[in-house]
This record gives structure tokens, C-alpha cells and sequence, in this order.
């Protein structure tokens, strides 16, 4: 059969055809310039970033620069340090430290738990297993944060499920003896730092346990078997293949953890002390106290503390193995 | 002597997939042994189960005598190049290399002479302080060579390490690692589905199919005393002939083999030996091949360049000499 059989000359498309009408005329222009095509996609969201957030965020530490007059109560705005001086104060020093301890504590700790789960994920799980691995890790994060927070303080309650269970295995002796140790105790779990510290844990976990997955993801089976054929037990592969490998998704999965629990200010308010934490100072100082200079500066310490935490971590090589 | 390997009876059972089906296997001391086979055969199965990486489901292991079962890969004093080499990204090439001897606990001085001197030997001086990812598909290939030599193994193992290599440095790589292994005395277990490389590298080839070693021996054994039809096919593509075809020109009634580059091509009909017309020919620069058809059998003729060639079509005469013509083993 000859080829003009086949493929009638009457249909045969034009080699060159035009652009045809005004879309055509706009896809050609696009492919022509993908430039243009950038700059029109990136603007409306970087004009957002820009403005709406960045600048509110600008607006919001120059705010820290001023001060407040202490008898009338109004803003002074000149330009000073001493509402800065002013976090150096016993008081506040007490409370940055604090946040900054427990937000340290909660991240070791979502580590430590969100490793071996993100481990049996990444290497183990499939298939079915897998889905039911996302869903059990994304589902807390569908429902309210409040209502999982009411739902801690239940468990934790003096008369929560927690003491019953604890009684019920002749453990409650257990639950007092913790509760009787200085700052971690207190008269229930409820009302200390351990539930404040166990509910940030419980809340935050999601947000190591996803990087770090995605990490080790990434991490090819061989080299751990290539690791093993050189000689190393298992425990000197995790520390000298897999850790390293992870460490990038550890570190993302921290600065979650990490600046999360320093801005927080409801789960203290409702499961802890009447100690304060950063967020919680905040809260006050520009709600009943008017301060709005101090709180300013108060939420300038998370940002100072998270640069100093990346920079370190940079330098530490936490972003090699990217 | 006891055997560098040895399997007595192993089988590696996957769910209802027999990957490895009773093998019996025994590789001397200093050899290069090549385990060539389709993939999917079990060769690399085979290999994994030397390093460790597998336990067999039955039959046992010794390497140098010692029994292997249930002894974990890192208390094996065997190596592995791996296929996709597996170095490790976040390391320097001199860490890579070191990597055996800092798990072992050997000091940071030594370890880092050694694992120069092993770069030295795969001829990459200079190269520690890179990061694996800035070398090229070759050099990876050698640093992974050293990594594995620098600890000394009794036996080195190696999954298709070529096989990501093109074809230039793939041949300048068989010529080195086999003069490595001379001048080493290592013994080498090399795992190939190319042929040509087990046949030109190795002393003995064990042949694998199904899970199952179909012929071990000498590369010249393998390739002219092929010994069942799936050998003398895998291996160099040798023309299997049907029985029938083999007693007209044997008496005996056995599948036989014939390599394609014994066969003649005469022009014209008539005449001895066997009737056949050119189907088509296919140009291989030093060689030509050409497909035959005699008769619904299909035969294949390599002729040196510069032949003077049939047009497709025409009718040929094909000879051989009867003892070219190999006759198998296996049963009609």
C-alpha cells in the first residue's frame, strides 16, 4: 500500500500552521519567554509574602524598638534598646530560659520517638501498611487542637485515665513518687511540666516523624547491606550510614518541634504551671498588660534563637548529605 | 584443598519462587569464578548468599571450611563491589575507602595510608578528598574496588560491576580488574549476564538458569561443549540443532550445537551439504552475521569481513565440518 493511500493529500497538515487567535498567540509568547510566564506566576504570591506577611512582621519588631511609658501607660516612639534591657530582667530571663529548655527536651524527644516509626516506614512498610502509616500520622493532625489538648488534660487529670490505669497495675505509687520530684512534679500530671512537656511531644510529633521518613526515604537499601559487608554491626551502621543520612530530615523535622513549642502559648495555659512561657508572655503583655513594645521583643527572642539554632546546625553539617 | 566456596545442596526460597534450586557448588581458592546467567536466574542470589545478605532456606555454606549459616554479613571476611557501587555520599573517597578499617577500629594514620595505597592501586591517586558524587561512572566503579580491597578479603564479590559502564571503558575495566586479580591472588566471584565478559575474565563459568547451575567449566568448555540447548543458546548464540537434522549428519539422534562462525556459505543451489536461502544480513564491522533459513530451521553464519556476500533471497549451500558439529547431552 503506497503512503498517499494511506494518508489522503487532502488532510494533510500544513507544515508552519499559524497561531490561531489569542491563546495560541499567548502560548507562543510564553514558550518564546518562559520568563514572563515565572514573573506572572510568582507575583501575586510573592506580593503577599512580601507585603502582607513580611511586612507585618517588620511592623511588628519595629514595635520592639519603642518603649512604654510607665506612668501614663502610652507608647513612647523613639528609637531605644531598653525594652530589650528589659528581657534581661530576672523575671523574663526565667522565662525565655524555660521555653527554651522545654522546647530543646520536646524536640530530643520527638526524635527519639519519631525515629524507629519513620524508620519502619520508610524501610519496611508497603502498600497497605504504608497508607495506614500516613493516616495514623496525619489523622491527629485533621482534628481540633484544642479538643486534643481538653482531651489531655482528661487523661492526665488528677481523676484521668492515666492514674485509674496506673492504679489498676499497682504502679500509682509510680505517678507520686514523679509528682513528688521538684520542678518536674507537681500536685497532678495535669498541673505540671511533665504534661506540658508530654502533650507538646504528643502534638508536635507529626512534624518530625514526616521529615525524617522522607529522609531516610531517601537513603538507598544498599548502603546499608554495603555498610554491613565492610565490617560494621548495626549499631556502628545507624551511627556512621543511616544518623548521618537522617540528619538532615532530624534537623528539618526539629526546627518544627523546636520553634513551635517556643511560640506556643495554649498548651501551658491549659496543661502546665502558672509559670509562663514565651508565647504566653506575649499574649499578656500585649493583651492585659499593653505592652506591645515588650511583647514585640519577646517574639523577637524565637526568631534570634532559631537563626543561632541554624546556623549552628549548618556549621555542625546538619545539610551535607542534602 | 578446601574450597574458597562451597555449596552443598543451597536453596533460597522466596514464598513459592525457588531464586535458588539446590545448587551444588565449589570455587578453588585464586580463581575467578564468573556466575553468568539471565536475570531473574539466581546468580545474584548466589552471590548474596556468600556475602551474607541471605540465608538459605536449606543445604549449607562453608567458606574456607567454615560453616556460613547464621553468620551475619559483618563477621564475613568477604567483600562486595556492588552494582550500583552503594559508596556512601555523605563521606570523602578517602572515608569511603577507610570506611572497613574505622569500623574495625584500626587508627585514623593507618587507615588513611592504606586506603591511599588501595587508591593508588585502582589507580586514582589523589582522589580522597572528593565526595563521590563529583566522580564519573568509571572512577565510582574503582573507588568501590578499593573500598572492598583495602580490607583484604579472602573472596571479593562482584554483582555486574560493569554493567552501567559503556562499552570503551567497560573493556579497558575486564582488562584491569583480571590482571588485579592475578597480581592479588584473590579469589574473585563475578556475576554477569553478558557472555562475552564471563568468557574472556573468568577461569571457570558457572551457567545458571532457573535457579539452577546448568553447566560449570572451563570458558572453552562452556562455549564448545555446551552441554544442554539453553547453554549452547545463552552462550554465544550457538545454533541448537533438532535431532532429526543431527542424524543425517552424526547417526546418533541428539540435540547438537554449532557455533555460527564454523558454518560456510557457499552461492548456488545444488551441490553438498545443506540447502538453505539468506534471509538477512546484519553488518558487525570485522564480522557479518546472516540469518538463514534451511528448510523452516533457523541458522545463523558469521562470515569475516570482506566475504563476498549473497543478496537476501538467494538460494545457498551451507557446510561445516562434522567435528564442529557438538552433540549435547540432553535427551531428544
Amino acid at each position: 500500500m503506497s503512503l498517499d493511500a494511506a494518508m489522503p493529500r487532502a488532510t494533510a497538515p500544513a507544515i508552519l500552521p499559524g497561531s490561531g487567535g489569542l491563546r495560541g498567540a499567548l502560548s507562543d509568547l510564553f514558550w518564546r519567554k518562559p520568563r514572563v510566564l515565572l514573573l506572572l506566576m510568582l507575583l501575586p504570591p510573592v506580593l503577599w509574602l512580601g507585603i502582607v506577611y513580611i511586612g507585618s512582621l517588620f511592623a511588628l519588631l519595629a514595635q520592639s524598638f519603642f518603649s512604654i511609658d510607665e506612668y501614663s501607660g502610652l507608647i513612647n516612639r523613639q528609637f531605644t534598646l531598653k525594652t530589650y534591657g528589659d528581657l534581661f530582667q530576672a523575671a523574663n530571663l526565667d522565662i525565655i530560659l524555660r521555653t527554651v529548655t522545654m522546647a530543646a527536651l520536646v524536640t530530643l524527644a520527638s526524635a527519639i520517638v519519631a525515629f524507629p516509626i519513620a524508620y519502619y516506614a520508610a524501610r519496611y512498610a508497603r502498600g497497605r501498611w504504608k497508607a495506614l502509616f500516613y493516616l495514623g500520622i496525619m489523622l491527629p493532625l485533621w482534628s481540633s487542637y484544642l479538643v486534643k489538648i481538653y482531651a489531655w488534660k482528661l487523661i492526665l487529670a488528677k481523676e484521668g485515665i492515666l492514674t485509674w490505669l496506673f492504679g489498676k497495675l499497682h504502679l500509682q505509687w509510680l505517678i507520686d513518687a514523679w509528682l513528688s520530684l521538684p520542678i518536674v512534679g507537681g500536685n497532678s500530671l495535669s498541673v505540671s511540666f511533665t504534661g506540658t512537656f508530654i502533650v507538646f511531644v504528643y502534638v508536635w510529633l507529626p512534624f518530625m516523624i514526616l521529615p525524617v521518613q522522607a529522609a531516610l526515604e531517601r537513603v538507598p537499601g544498599n548502603l546499608v547491606e554495603a555498610s554491613s559487608d565492610l565490617g560494621a554491626s548495626p549499631g556502628q551502621t545507624f551511627r556512621n550510614v543511616l544518623f548521618p543520612l537522617a540528619l538532615p530530615g532530624i534537623v528539618a523535622g526539629s526546627i518544627f518541634t523546636f520553634s513551635l513549642t517556643l511560640g506556643d502559648y495554649i498548651i501551658p495555659q491549659i496543661i502546665g504551671t502558672s509559670r509562663l512561657f514565651i508565647g504566653q508572655a506575649v499574649y499578656s503583655q500585649q493583651g492585659t498588660a499593653g505592652n506591645i513594645p515588650l511583647a514585640a521583643a519577646f517574639t523577637v527572642v524565637p526568631i534570634v534563637i532559631m537563626g543561632f539554632y541554624l546556623w549552628g546546625a549548618k556549621r555542625m553539617g546538619a545539610f551535607d548529605a542534602l | 584443598m578446601t574450597s574458597a566456596v562451597s555449596f552443598q545442596k543451597v536453596s533460597r526460597h522466596f514464598g513459592s519462587v525457588r531464586a535458588v534450586d539446590a545448587v551444588d557448588l565449589d570455587i578453588v581458592p585464586g580463581e575467578f569464578f564468573a556466575m553468568l546467567g539471565p536475570s531473574g536466574s539466581g546468580k545474584t542470589t548466589c552471590l548474596r548468599l556468600i556475602a551474607g545478605f541471605e540465608q538459605p532456606t536449606s543445604g549449607s555454606i562453608s567458606i574456607f571450611g567454615e560453616r556460613a549459616e547464621g553468620v551475619p554479613p559483618y563477621r564475613r571476611n568477604v567483600n562486595t563491589v556492588f552494582q550500583d557501587y552503594a559508596l556512601f555520599p555523605h563521606l570523602s573517597v578517602l572515608d569511603n575507602v577507610a570506611y572497613g578499617l574505622m569500623v574495625k577500629g584500626v587508627g585514623k594514620p593507618e587507615r588513611q595510608k592504606a586506603a591511599e595505597e588501595a587508591l593508588s592501586l585502582v589507580r586514582l591517586p589523589g582522589y580522597g578528598a572528593r565526595r563521590p558524587g563529583q566522580l564519573s561512572g568509571g572512577q565510582r566503579q574503582r573507588v568501590a574496588l578499593a573500598r572492598a580491597l583495602v580490607n583484604q578479603p579472602k573472596v571479593l564479590l562482584l554483582d555486574e560491576p560493569l554493567g552501567a559502564l559503556d562499552l570503551k571503558l567497560r573493556e579497558n575495566m575486564q582488562e584491569e580488574l583480571k590482571s588485579l586479580q592475578k597480581a592479588l591472588g584473590i579469589t574473585f566471584v563475578f556475576v554477569t549476564h553478558d557472555q562475552g565478559e564471563a568468557l574472556s575474565m573468568a577461569d571457570r563459568v558457572a551457567v545458571f538458569n532457573d535457579g539452577k547451575i546448568m553447566q560449570i567449566g572451563t570458558p572453552e568448555d562452556i562455549y564448545q561443549r555446551p552441554r544442554t540447548r539453553f547453554v549452547a543458546d545463552f552462550v554465544g548464540s550457538s545454533n541448537v540443532l533438532p535431532p532429526d537434522f543431527v542424524e543425517r549428519y552424526s547417526g546418533q539422534r541428539r540435540w547438537g550445537s554449532l557455533r555460527p562462525e564454523s558454518i560456510r556459505v557457499g552461492r548456488g543451489a545444488g551441490g553438498e551439504g545443506v540447502a538453505a536461502r539468506l534471509v538477512s544480513t546484519n553488518y558487525l564491522g570485522a564480522t557479518t552475521k546472516l540469518a538463514l533459513d534451511a528448510d523452516g530451521l533457523r541458522l545463523h553464519a558469521i562470515v569475516p569481513a570482506g566475504t563476498a556476500l549473497p543478496v537476501e533471497g538467494e538460494a545457498v549451500v551451507l557446510t561445516f565440518n562434522r567435528e564442529h558439529l557438538h552433540l549435547m547431552d540432553e535427551p531428544a
